[in-house]
């Protein structure tokens, strides 16, 4: 007879098990299994009954309370940005991150140039897009640029034990964020080659931001393993050197419009 | 008619954000039973309920309907409350249930213990004893069995939470139940 593994018997008895029938007749004829499902609930039993301080229906209200003036700051703020309707509240700056994706995909892919050099008249003309693009180009820069460090850092952490990581941690939650919405925004405009590596980058940064802190030598090793047979780092400071490179052109191209508008 | 998170967290995006009110009201309560899981402390339940909703309503545009607000929330409340976690001291220290100020103001959540002194004293052991043990596992592994123990969440549903394959889900719900059976196997005996 095949006994319950211990890992059925706790599925078994959060009602996980896939066939709970299987496990219960199993449970029903097999004495040794029984007793130690029976000692693996009333451990489990004995847990349920921990206390927790209670809170009554009023707790939510209370807790509006304590944080409204915070909320009403916060919109406050937000009407500032949404003053600006062109740019930067979210729905607008992931279509504006799909903008500044398209432009990091055309230059890793080498599809376009250098943009061609606007006439004077037509630089003046269209400032609020200029500034908008390098508002864009510094907000990936800076993403591919923390990204980097925080890869670099895993994959020089060396040596034989687990490793506090904590900070990098914090990092890697940020931007896995953040790196959600770039990679929609490639995705969504057919850009396969930059969501593909924005999606081995995310998917790096979740499993570092997830995982138990000090990181065992395991980990450390899968992430460098990840990091080293995808090229990441490579193409990511590749990436960011190329988006570096479009934010100086973008700053230069704006300098003479600024000076005929003063 | 009861009003629905999802058609609320719409009306907070197109800019009414005193509905968010109605959130906060619905889901207090649980979002500061996790956090006080979580955390074992009352007052760092306290404050990652708080940065919980303040989260919330910054990143309200980020929740995306394919689970539900709950489940985002609770993202959210574990996210908090493993940052602050990593601020502070470790929580084994940091029990509230041996300060009897904490105790005192504590409604027993099982009320046959709070008439029951001897009941009531088991059941604080029993919580002193798994709270030190939840201390000897890694966050994901905590996370995870809370949600499915005490919370009753799904493996399923867990796994949206912590962003894991439900057989990642499922592996953390099982160690953690391992190393606390390992730290508490005499645990029946004390059972009130």
């Amino acid at each position: 007879m095949t006994h319950l593994a211990e890992e059925d018997m706790v599925m078994h008895y959060y009602g996980e098990t896939d066939d709970l029938r299987l496990a219960g007749a199993h449970l029903a004829e097999c004495e040794e299994c029984r007793r130690a499902f029976d000692e693996l609930s009333m451990t489990l039993q004995a847990m349920t009954a921990t206390m927790v301080p209670e809170r009554d229906d009023s707790y939510g209200a209370r807790v509006w309370s304590r944080i409204q003036p915070r909320i009403a700051a916060e919109r406050e703020r937000r009407g500032w940005w949404r003053a600006r309707p062109a740019m930067l509240t979210w729905p607008r700056l992931a279509a504006a991150g799909a903008l500044a994706v398209l432009l990091v995909a055309a230059y890793v892919a080498g599809r376009s140039s250098v943009a061609p050099p606007q006439p004077e008249a037509q630089r003046a003309g269209v400032p609020s897009d200029a500034a908008r693009e390098r508002v864009l180009l510094a907000a990936v820069g800076s993403h591919l640029d923390r990204s980097r460090v925080v890869l670099t850092e895993i994959a020089h952490r060396n040596g034989g034990g687990a490793a506090d990581i904590a900070p990098e941690q914090a990092t890697a939650a940020d931007l896995a964020a953040d790196n959600r919405l770039y990679r929609q925004a490639a995705a969504r405009n057919g850009d396969a080659a930059v969501a593909s590596v924005l999606e081995d980058l995310e998917r790096v940064l979740v499993e570092i931001a997830s995982s138990p802190s000090p990181a065992s030598h395991a980990d450390l090793a899968r992430w460098r393993e990840q990091i080293q047979t995808k090229g990441l780092l490579f193409k990511v400071t590749v990436m960011g050197s190329r988006v570096r490179e479009r934010q100086q052109d973008a700053a230069a191209a704006s300098r003479p419009a600024s000076k005929t508008s003063t | 008619m009861e009003v629905s998170d999802l058609a609320t967290v719409a009306r907070v995006r197109a800019g009414d954000h005193d509905a968010f009110r109605f959130l906060v009201e619905r889901h207090s309560r649980s979002v500061f039973r996790l956090a006080y899981r979580l955390t074992g402390h009352e007052q760092d339940a306290e404050d990652v309920v708080q940065e919980t909703f303040l989260r919330a309503f910054r990143q309200i545009r980020r929740f995306e309907s394919r689970s539900s607000f709950a489940t985002w929330l609770y993202r959210i409340t574990v996210n908090c409350s493993h940052d602050l976690l990593r601020r502070r001291p470790r929580a084994g220290s940091r029990q509230s249930l041996d300060d009897p100020d904490d105790a005192a103001a504590m409604q027993l959540v099982d009320p046959s213990a709070a008439a029951d002194p001897l009941r009531e004293l088991a059941s604080r052991r029993i919580g002193e004893r798994v709270q030190a043990a939840m201390a000897g596992l890694s966050d994901q592994e905590r996370s995870a069995f809370i949600m499915r123990h005490f919370e009753g969440l799904s493996i399923e549903e867990i796994g949206r939470v912590l962003d894991l394959k439900t057989s990642a889900a499922k592996h953390s719900v099982f160690r953690a139940v391992q190393k606390l059976r390992h730290l508490l196997e005499p645990l029946g005996e004390l059972e009130p």
